[in-house]
């Protein structure tokens, strides 16, 4: 007997459409859901701990690893040489070593692992390895990149109309500089990888990753072995962001490496300092723009120079920076612009993917030109918002040429020119906008609560209050095309229990308890009686990485046409015995409806298996419409946007440049919520990460170019204590207008820029405190200090 | 060298442990001897709480139970102890106490890799609540020291509030009292040649203080901690201060509290803030809650970090320290223990016994101010603690101590000087701003520059001068009581 014993009272309904707790949730809160770290180890496991450069740029002239390996339990050290496949990483960009061999690049680059015991005496010893580095000259910042273009990739130039010509036109411009820092993922299970050596040089890797394929693709690569000789497995990490897309690549390949050499299992499970010091994070950005806009608040003309640092080697960067430019509209029609973005090579850590993926980066920029131009005029930063919104409004025949490279303005256009149409391209065909931000607009009493705020600061000497909305419209798809497409199966058991495995990766978002939801929907059974699985290569191959907001749009859809394949061989059966067509069968509530007679479901899968009818099925999607000409920087690189906004209050002290958030109110797009529970946790989620970025959270390199903001003693994510207490969600209800499975949006990375309000409120409360009207410049994050600056600047 | 047993109780039985070398960590021990992988490790210092266990004492014949970090806290430490993991809470059906159920209920576990640590902080609250509900301060106050990143913590804040809705799970205390008190029957460390000594009386502390000069002290482990964990320090001997019943206890005096070097944190500020209510916000801000339930003060104070948030107060309230060695005791004003970096003027065989702080009087304003980047559970990038007492206009007498802006924290004597006897009005703030200011040149760091840190030295002098005049509530977190909130916002 099992101490759980099988649920008799099975629940019947829809599954989805209703909040459930995650499936992993009362295991995770009884310590009994396992992750890497917690997996039993094998007999004769080892661990490594990595050698790190202490020298930002420089020619790495000797190892020397006697000292390392006379300390206790150390078993070997593991080098370049020792990689039996391409020393080389199978990055796209194959800029990357696996382990530096001749140069290393950044202060925390990976030269090598040592492998000992315990996990402890590794880490030992490998600091007593001697590095004879002979230091060259590092860049270190944006501005030093730039002036010795010192790149990763190459530039990147977008333009439609002429904004040259527009600006020279404009009633008002303004230019300005911003920037922004990076952000340190800081999921709570730091990376971590555990490699078993298995018979006829197969091999096992329990990796954290969101990217389980690329890891056996890099690992296989580094072994010099063929993709089907390596096997990787994720039941759930503890928090990804991003941050284990290709990180966790690294960390696996090391590891595989060192077992490959030591001939036994390794596992390499990074300390939180060396985490820090080795992985990527979130690019910082630099800004140069100049903004032309007329009486009313309408931007006119936008010339914007954007510069990504992406570190030492090019990792995701280009896509990212893409993706920075694709969203540097945010909500608003861009008429004339031109916009040139820079993938600056600098000697620090590579920066990677992290939720948002660019589009923080490119969002923040034109919310800080809306805050700059209502200044300006001394109009409401809300209204000029309003203006400048996409809209089906004709454009006036007044205005330059808006179609991309077009030396000729067409005469008698076919169609109408709207101001609905992307910088790159693309028709916004649901756009929700407006009426989204005037909802929100009254339910947050935003008009009231301006009065307020100004009738309160002008009795109030050192504290200063401040409130901003400001929406977010983010593009829903891989803009590589063909990433997005997804495998599942779907596995009914004699029993009617069923198991579902897809090609997505639970980091805590909730994606198997969406997909389980499909799945007991398309089959008409309990949520109970569906189980999902963890991640595994042998099961679905060639996965995308669970990115991009994409994992249910993707993966649910595919595990829901896998069980609709079941579901049509079990109404071909049950047809056959009943005599009537497929169309006439049903499945729900745990039973199946024939005209004839209503059985229950696992009566139907039990004579269906006597009956040597297949119960099990694959199910494969491929996102519709979306497409995309990398050569024009054209197309449709989106199936839809997820919609949202949110209005910030904060105050802060004039005297220190303290902050807080007082109150949040947000309304959000997620399409018809299939687990509204899980959605709300995402939005709030993902609100208080972006209140990091902005606030609390600043990475400091010192000027040798070493991250001395390393370890949470020094990082500051927020804290409970950061939460208002008046921290209000509502959701759109709205299904999305794509047929998007059952009706709903992406919600992973969105909420990320509702954020942006704290900051253009923090911006209004200076701007008041001030009293000037001068121009806000406020560095982000905005700690204390910048805040200070800002209001003496 | 003798590696005596570990004992304590789990799960109502005494577990008994050998071979535990003396810088061994709980955690350590639980996962890798123990196999019980419930508890996680996230940062390895203190900071992130995904660590957190509960462990339970006996005082004044009350079970005692308090959330701490398991990654830093030396696993000898806990010996005599009864222990609680998130493994050890739900019912032996598998019934998940209240704690579990409502982070269940309430949403409150995303990735699930801090949800142990949480659980086990609300199940410390949840003991020390004793079946009441809590409002949302005291339950942002218990989960201080508990890093999510999925949540936004709205979910976990309410299930804290809920916890208490939920069938009332009560711990049996008398039976864990009654195993607590088998094993003080004989309790372990007490031999002077032992590699984890724990003496129970002081005399056996300065007794074993003098015959191993070379045994690394430590209290709660909140630092020395980390020199295990992150700087990979490896000690052949620890002599704990911690269950020295005499430095356990916080004496009050007509004109002076003394607290003992043992005391922890958490009931080291409960006296302070008794005695001087406006520090409360301070203490509450002092790290999160599991590192105040484990460090001490005395820990705090002897290890002299120059940005350790207590010195600067204590300073300012005039604070003396008492030096104790077997050759007898000395007191000195807290400032004049520190000779440099974390340097100061104890022998070899001398412990820091007592930290007397006088009480608070008439004639005294007090303050403490302290910026940080993040305003819970982080370190001071400045912090200044001004103590003057006025009467009739005039300043009598000022101490002011001030940390983040020296090598050690400092007293701001020429800005003393400056006020001594002056008139308490604009004039003399804005003279003695432009002295603190120039007193200190502090450093640049991740934490603040040395000019936003010698422009606020000055901003926060005004500060204090607005308060004394009658201002209220112009620090940030004075907006945070939603009633106050939504009157001004009306």
């Amino acid at each position: 007997m099992t101490s759980n014993p099988p649920n008799i009272a099975i629940e019947h309904g829809p599954a989805a459409g209703v909040t459930r707790p995650h499936e992993s949730a009362r295991s995770q809160v009884a310590g009994a859901a396992t992750y890497i770290d917690d997996i039993p180890e094998v007999r004769g496991t080892l661990h490594a701990a990595p050698i790190l450069s202490n020298v930002a740029h420089g020619k790495l002239l000797g190892v020397d690893t006697s000292a390392a390996r006379a300390m206790p339990g150390v078993v070997d050290v593991v080098l370049s040489q020792d990689i039996p496949g391409d020393p080389m990483l199978a990055a796209f960009a194959g800029d990357e070593p696996v382990f530096a061999i001749d140069t290393v690049q950044h202060i925390g680059q990976v030269i090598g692992v040592v492998v000992a015991r315990t996990a402890m005496q590794a880490r030992r010893a490998a600091r007593k390895v001697k590095l004879n580095i002979e230091a060259l000259p590092a860049i270190l910042t944006v501005q030093q990149a730039l002036e010795a273009k010192s790149f990763v990739l190459p530039p990147v130039h977008v333009r439609r109309g002429n904004a040259a010509a527009a600006m020279k036109t404009a009633q008002h411009t303004l230019s300005g500089t911003l920037e922004v820092g990076g952000q340190e993922h800081f999921y709570l299970e730091g990376q971590i990888a555990y490699v078993l050596p298995q018979e006829q040089n197969q091999w096992v890797v329990y990796s954290s990753t969101q990217h389980p394929g690329e890891v056996q693709h890099w690992v296989s690569h580094a072994l010099g072995l063929d993709n089907n000789a390596v096997r990787v497995e994720c039941r759930r990490m503890g928090g990804g962001f991003g941050g284990k897309e290709t990180q966790a690549g690294h960390l696996a390949v090391w590891s595989a490496v060192a077992a490959n050499k030591v001939k036994q299992a390794v596992k390499l499970r990074l300390d939180r300092d060396d985490d820090f010091m080795v992985t990527g994070k979130r690019h910082p950005f630099a800004y140069e723009y100049t903004a032309g806009f007329d009486d009313t608040g309408r931007l006119t003309a936008l010339q914007l120079m954007m510069a990504a640092n992406c570190g030492f080697s090019a990792d995701l960067s280009g896509p990212v920076a893409d993706r920075a430019i694709f969203h540097s509209d945010n909500a608003y029609y861009l008429q004339d612009v031109d916009i040139a973005s820079y993938r600056c090579k600098t000697n620090t850590q590579s920066h990677t993917a992290f939720r948002g993926f660019g589009g923080p980066q490119g969002v923040i920029l034109i919310e800080t030109i809306m805050g700059d131009i209502a200044r300006h005029l001394k109009m409401d930063p809300l209204d000029v918002r309003i203006r400048n919104l996409y809209s089906d409004e004709v454009l006036s025949t007044s205005t330059s040429s808006v179609r991309t490279g077009a030396e000729a303005v067409r005469a008698e256009p076919v169609e109408a020119l709207r101001r609905d149409t992307t910088h790159y391209g693309m028709k916004v065909e649901d756009n929700i906008l407006a009426p989204l931000l005037s909802k929100l607009e009254l339910s947050a009493q935003y008009r009231r609560r301006v009065e307020a705020i100004s009738a309160w600061n002008s009795k109030s000497p050192v504290l200063k209050r401040g409130i901003a909305i400001t929406p977010v419209k983010f593009g829903i798809s891989f803009t590589a095309t063909l990433f997005n497409q997804a495998g599942a199966l779907v596995h009914v058991y004699t029993d009617g229990s069923v198991q579902v495995n897809h090609g997505g990766t639970e980091m805590g978002q909730g994606l198997h308890t969406k997909v389980a939801q499909i799945v007991a929907d398309e089959l008409g059974i309990s949520f109970t009686r569906v189980l999902a699985t963890a991640s595994d290569t042998s099961k679905i191959p060639n996965a995308s990485a669970t990115a991009a907001s994409a994992g249910t749009d993707l993966n649910g859809r595919a595990a829901q046409f896998a069980a609709r394949h079941v579901r049509d061989n079990l109404a071909a059966f049950v047809c056959g015995l009943d005599g009537c067509g497929a169309g006439a069968i049903q499945f729900q509530n745990g039973q199946v409806l024939s005209p004839k007679t209503t059985r229950s479901f696992e009566e139907v899968v039990g004579m269906a298996y006597a009956n040597r009818i297949q119960l099990w099925s694959d199910g494969f999607y491929r996102t519709p419409k979306i497409h995309y000409d990398k050569a024009t920087l054209t197309g449709r690189p989106f199936y839809y946007f997820a919609y949202g906004a949110s209005c910030s209050e904060v105050v802060i002290d004039t005297l220190t440049g303290e902050s807080r958030v007082l109150k949040v109110d947000i309304l959000h797009d997620v399409g018809r919520s299939i687990n509204p529970g899980l959605d709300i946790g995402q939005i709030e989620g993902g609100f208080v990460q972006g209140m990091g970025w902005l606030t609390t959270e600043q990475l400091v390199w010192n000027d040798k170019g070493y991250l001395s903001t390393h370890a949470p003693s020094t990082y500051k994510i927020p804290t409970a204590g950061d939460v208002p207490a008046h921290f209000k969600v509502d959701l759109w209800p709205e299904p999305n207008r794509e047929d998007n499975v059952f009706g709903s949006k992406a919600v992973g990375e969105p909420p990320f820029m509702l954020a942006i309000s704290v900051f253009e409120a923090l911006k209004d409360a200076v701007a008041r405190a001030r009293g000037d009207g001068a121009a806000v410049r406020l560095i982000a994050p905005a700690t204390a200090e910048h805040v200070l600056a800002a209001l003496t600047a | 060298m003798n590696t005596q047993p570990l004992r304590f109780i789990r799960r109502g039985e005494v577990v008994t442990l050998h071979g535990v070398e003396p810088t061994r960590t709980l955690l350590e021990v639980l996962r890798d001897d123990l196999h019980c992988t419930g508890t996680k490790e996230g940062c390895g210092e203190g900071d992130c709480g995904a660590c957190t266990v509960v462990v339970g004492e006996e005082r004044d014949g009350q079970l005692h139970t308090s959330a701490i970090n398991s990654c830093i806290r030396m696993a000898h430490s806990i010996d005599g102890m009864a222990l609680w993991t998130v493994e050890d809470i739900a019912a032996a059906d598998g019934t998940l106490h209240p704690a579990q159920e409502a982070m269940v209920q309430c949403h409150g576990s995303q990735c699930g890799f801090c949800t142990p640590g949480f659980v086990m902080s609300l199940f410390g609250l949840y003991q020390n609540q004793q079946g009441q509900t809590c409002t949302r301060e005291e339950a942002q106050a218990a989960l201080s020291g508990n890093l999510c990143r999925c949540t936004g913590y709205r979910p976990i804040l309410d299930a804290a509030q809920a916890m208490h809705t939920l069938p009332a799970v009560p711990l049996d205390d008398t039976k864990v009292l009654s195993k607590l008190q088998l094993l003080a029957q004989s309790p372990q460390g007490l031999e002077a040649n032992s590699s984890y000594i724990s003496p129970r009386s002081l005399k056996a502390l300065l007794k074993a203080r003098a015959q191993s000069p070379d045994a690394q002290i430590v209290a709660g482990c909140t630092d020395v901690g980390l020199w295990v964990t992150k700087m990979h320090m490896q000690f052949a001997r620890v002599l704990d201060v911690t269950q020295v019943k005499e430095l356990l206890r916080v004496e009050q005096y007509p004109h002076h509290i003394a607290i003992g070097a043992a005391v922890t944190l958490t009931d080291a500020f409960a006296a302070l803030v008794a005695d001087r209510p406006q520090l409360a916000t301070f203490a509450h801000r002092f790290a999160g809650l599991p590192v105040r339930n484990s460090g001490t003060l005395g820990g705090n104070v002897a290890n002299g970090s120059p940005i350790g948030d207590s010195m600067p107060l204590l300073i300012a309230l005039g604070a003396h320290v008492v030096l104790m060695g077997q050759r007898g005791h000395r007191e000195l004003p807290l400032e004049d223990l520190y000779t440099g970096y974390r340097k100061n003027v104890m022998a070899p065989d001398e412990v820091l016994a007592w930290i007397k702080v006088p009480k608070a009087t008439a004639s005294e304003r007090s303050r403490v101010y302290k910026i940080s980047k993040r305003f819970e559970d982080d370190i001071s990038a400045v912090c200044l603690a001004l103590n003057l007492h006025i009467t009739d206009g005039a300043v009598q007498k000022a101490s002011i101590g001030v940390g983040g802006v020296a090598a050690t924290p400092v007293r701001a004597r020429k800005s003393e000087a400056a006020l001594r006897g002056q008139p308490w009005n604009l004039s003399t703030v804005k003279q003695v701003q432009k002295v603190l200011r120039n007193e200190f040149n502090p450093i640049s760091d991740m934490r603040a520059s040395a000019a936003y840190r010698t422009e606020v030295l000055g901003n926060l002098l005004q500060r204090y001068w607005l308060e004394s005049q009658g201002l209220q509530a112009i620090e940030v977190h004075s907006l945070l009581d939603p009633l106050q909130l939504e009157g001004a916002a009306a």
